[in-house]
């Protein structure tokens, strides 16, 4: 740096001539990916290296490194320039992705060094989400691996529109011309599909720095540019001005009762005071009153810049809305396609509730149904019901509150979304969106004149389900059972729905895997809902062993309509009593996936009703239970209905 | 039509929306406050983010006792110009105990007044979400955090089981009790610092320029004897020296760097043609190999 940085200032009248300078400079991300070993923490340990980044303490540490842990020999292994964690160092692999920058007198870059191990994908996906371009690395004793092409693939899916195919560790198979025209034509052809705008090949060795920075006098016969003379050419966008208008709220800014400004950055497009915009989910018309920022307002924002927007009219807006042109407007809807790649150790279960999140909105999601999955070595569509960690998929997304959103071909922006584990809170998935599904727009929902007040009023009792969850022979249907009759003889209106009862026809094409159970509790959940809308008092005994799910089910309802009963008996004592013989079947290996043997049953955090039952007879439970309810009923004043419960 | 952003306006603009962001979902969150020049650009950055509101969280300082006493004067004095809510922690077990740099050794003083006092203050208050000045080029294991970092509920960070961060789509969902340190600055250099910092006329501590001030050689480095409770060692003598400061931490542990650079310019032009980076002067790093990756894991910023 120092070198190239000193001619440069010398060639400036004074240090702010130089950093003006410095500013006509462009950014490019890129990544570095591709298969374990294939050299790319050693290609950009070169690259800091010969645009001399390295700092001469640093360099002192990377000898002493490169003794300690180094796998050159007496060389300095570039690799412990950027393998920072010391787990990496240790095993010589890279586990998380780095970012690393440095400049030329072109450009500025910023490199994410992302790891080749198939169960890090995840962290290559995170250095690939922000690239430009990503250098594909390729050995060329070992040619297009496995790695290779799911690295491209997830590279094409995320955006990733141009790809420098780094051929390395030339030095060992004799710089040969053969090699390298075989393995970039094989390349070629396998991403013919993947929609890249330009593949460069390059025949390198990294190590010795073969047409990293400097051409290769090994290698005569190669005519291209080397790879930093690529980086620093290709061309990568400019901010187009006049594509959408995009501005997705993040923050409303309302200091005092006389400001009310909607904080973001533009996705795309631009805008400019006086513009006409509109409210993307409501379709309400404003325009654009001042575009504030500290030191004065802006005449215009553009694509990247973050801004402050107030509108000429008080129209209601909040995070996760959009302001966008009037005349090219994105889609709202609550059903899409996308393509998914899936993170998490737990496979994606369709039918599962999971958070869906946009840069600034938020809805629940289930993926509801899973089109295919895509082979990541030959494009194959294979039929799958789940997708495993870093396998990549098509699915049909429906969303439980409309989003908007623009396809993600059309706009990195607004059409991405991540996928969160409701429990956990891990990243489990990222999407990218492929088009709206139209069903939900065709199918416009109903309004009917007897809502489910009027319905509930009519039967003097407050919509409510009651959903009692335990292990198999806790006592669920037994008490829910007596609950019933106790409610119907006071003269309420009531369904049971019974796991065992409702598996035999509504759900009898369902078995007890994981992906099955899910859909079981989904359906059950929504005729739990019907039922509510018809004002009824339903009681729902279902094993329901995951949290996910019964939180979905809360969520398909009102406030307070959803009531968590948590039949809490011992396993010990739910196999002693085994009411059907299951559990002496399941101890045998007679059944397979049974609740608390061999699939697992995730208890209540927080129900609203917590039955111990042990020791106790299911009377004494029912009566917990209706003081409960008659305490509730005391409480409540939302349907003042007289006799209600 | 085409137009174009500058590689400072870009960072600037993610930096704003990362703020934003963090305001818009959390519940709960601090800035970290530590009076050094990154600080003083975050400072920046948040006045901008909410104008024409105050930033809505307060800004905490974890003062180990030990910084330079021209650092808190700075400090006090931006609070007062900027009207922000500065809150300032010290590990008050620590002081009792008599921990310093002298006598405990850089390890021991940093974990005790800087990490312990750190993990303090972010329980007492209940913070959820901290913004941090850190940057990728720092530092080996720095450059591998995200820019929203997940700590659990003992605030440890696992370098290994890293939340996937895509595009700007932050995953801000946490548990009660645990927290995200957030790096607004994460992709910037030192140099895109220096550049923003002269671009946007920032105030930064006078002890980034040269002066004269009292100096003494001790391990290889010049340590500036900025009070009486540095007591000097046999041979050791204070000269009057013209230096100047790269980072700031506590002073018993920070190196000066002989320099003439009395301003802004002469600093950044310095800066251009070093040839030690600039966590060079500081002995915390150097204890053991991997040390920062230690200290964050336990914790520190």
């Amino acid at each position: 740096m120092q070198h190239v940085m000193t001619k440069e200032i010398a060639v400036a009248d004074d240090i702010r001539n130089y950093l003006a300078v410095q500013e006509q400079k462009s950014l490019m991300r890129f990544l570095t990916c591709g298969s374990v070993d294939d050299g790319k923490s050693t290609l950009i340990g070169r690259l800091l290296y010969d645009t001399k980044l390295i700092f001469e303490d640093q360099l002192a540490a990377l000898e002493k490194d490169s003794r300690k842990h180094g796998t050159n020999g007496a060389d300095i292994d570039f690799a412990l320039l950027v393998d920072g964690l010391e787990a990496e160092r240790e095993q010589g692999i890279t586990i998380d992705v780095a970012y690393r920058f440095f400049a030329t007198p072109k450009r500025k870059f910023i490199v994410a060094d992302t790891p080749g191990h198939e169960q890090y994908t995840r962290n290559m996906a995170t250095g690939a989400s922000t690239a430009d371009l990503a250098v594909v690395l390729v050995d060329a004793r070992q040619g297009i691996l496995r790695q290779t092409r799911r690295h491209s693939i997830i590279a094409s899916l995320l955006g990733i529109r141009h790809i420098a195919l780094a051929v390395n560790k030339f030095d060992l198979v004799g710089f040969d011309r053969n090699v390298f025209e075989r393995i970039s034509a094989e390349y070629r052809e396998f991403a013919s599909e993947l929609g890249f705008a330009t593949i460069e090949p390059i025949p390198m060795s990294a190590r010795y720095g073969d047409n990293v920075t400097r051409r290769s006098s090994e290698m005569p016969w190669y005519a291209g540019p080397t790879l930093l003379e690529h980086l620093e050419n290709v061309s990568i966008n400019a901010v187009a001005v006049d594509r959408p208008f995009r501005f997705p709220v993040q923050y409303v800014n309302r200091p005092n009762l006389d400001f009310r400004g909607f904080a973001g950055t533009v996705a795309s497009g631009s805008v400019g005071k006086g513009d006409d915009i509109v409210v993307a989910k409501s379709g309400k018309l404003s325009r654009v009153k001042r575009i504030v920022a500290q030191g004065g307002d802006l005449q215009r924002a553009v694509e990247g810049q973050a801004v402050t927007i107030v509108l000429e009219d008080e129209v209601e807006v909040s995070r996760g809305n959009m302001l966008v042109s009037p005349y090219t407007r994105p889609q709202v809807t609550d059903q899409f396609a996308a393509n998914l790649v899936w993170f998490d150790e737990s496979a994606l279960l369709p039918g599962r509730s999971y958070i869906l999140r946009t840069e600034t909105d938020q809805a629940s999601a289930t993926v509801s149904e899973l089109q295919y999955r895509i082979n990541v070595n030959d494009f194959a569509h294979e039929a799958a019901k789940t997708l495993e960690m870093n396998e990549v998929g098509v699915v049909s997304v429906s969303l439980q509150s409309p989003i908007a959103f623009d396809n993600f071909a059309e706009n990195r922006t607004t059409g991405a979304f991540i996928l969160i584990d409701r429990m956990t809170n891990a990243t489990v998935g990222a999407g990218m969106i492929l088009n709206p599904l139209r069903r939900a727009a065709n199918i416009h929902w109903q309004s009917l004149d007897v809502d489910k007040k009027a319905r509930a009023l009519s039967k003097h009792q407050k919509p409510t389900v009651l959903w009692f969850t335990g292990l198999s022979g806790s006592g669920k249907s037994t008490i829910a059972n007596l609950l019933e009759k106790k409610l119907h003889s006071a003269g309420h209106h009531t369904y049971l729905l019974d796991g065992d009862n409702i598996r035999h026809g509504l759900n009898r094409d369902l078995g007890f895997s994981d992906e099955d159970r899910v859909e079981n509790i989904r359906r059950v959940a929504e005729v739990a809902r019907l039922m509510a809308d018809a004002g009824l008092i339903v009681l729902v005994s279902f094993i329901s062993p995951f949290r996910a799910e019964r939180q979905m089910a809360r969520e398909l309802l009102e406030e307070g309509e959803f009531i968590e009963v948590f039949v809490d008996t011992p396993f010990d004592e739910c196999a002693r009593r085994d009411p059907k013989g299951l559990y002496a079947k399941a101890l045998g290996g007679e059944i397979k996936n049974f609740t608390g043997i061999d699939s697992p049953y995730e208890a209540p955090e927080k129900p609203e009703i917590h039955l111990e039952t042990f020791g106790r007879s299911p009377e004494e439970m029912v009566e917990v239970l209706d003081e409960w309810l008659h305490e509730r009923e005391n409480g409540d004043q939302q349907y003042d209905s007289g006799g209600g419960i | 039509m085409l137009a174009r952003l500058t590689h400072l306006d870009r960072l600037e603009a993610e930096a704003i929306h990362i703020f934003r962001e963090v305001a818009a979902t959390f519940s709960k969150p601090v800035m970290l406050y530590s009076v050094g020049k990154d600080s003083s650009v975050l400072l920046h950055l948040a006045m901008k983010a909410f104008y024409p509101a105050k930033p809505p969280f307060p800004f905490l300082h974890v003062d180990t006792t030990w910084k330079f006493r021209e650092m808190i004067e700075f400090r006090d004095a931006m609070a007062v110009k900027h009207g922000f809510d500065l809150l300032v922690h010290i590990n008050e077990d620590g002081v009792r105990q008599g921990i310093n740099p002298f006598d405990h050794g850089s390890n021991t003083h940093t974990h005790v007044m800087k990490t312990v006092a750190l993990r303090q203050a972010l329980d007492k208050y209940g913070f959820d979400a901290a913004f941090g000045g850190a940057r990728r080029d720092e530092e080996k294991s720095r450059a591998k955090e995200r820019i929203f970092s997940f700590r659990n509920a003992s605030h440890t960070w696992d370098p290994k089981n890293q939340r996937p961060e895509m595009w700007k789509i932050y995953n801000t969902r946490v548990a009660p009790g645990e927290s995200i340190r957030v790096f607004p600055l994460s992709n910037w250099t030192e140099l895109d610092i220096w550049q923003y910092i002269l671009q946007e006329e920032i105030p930064i501590v006078p002890l980034y320029f040269a002066r004269q001030r009292s100096i003494v050689e001790r391990d290889d480095m010049l340590i500036m004897v900025d009070d009486e409770r540095m007591k000097l060692r046999d041979g050791e003598v204070i000269e009057n020296r013209l230096v100047r400061f790269r980072t700031l931490g506590c002073y018993p542990l920070t190196g000066a760097i002989e320099s003439d650079a009395e301003d802004l310019e002469s600093v950044v032009s310095e800066m251009l043609t070093a040839r030690t980076s600039e966590r060079q002067g500081r002995l915390i790093d150097k204890d053991e190999a991997g040390s920062m990756e230690k200290k964050k894991r336990e914790g520190y910023f």
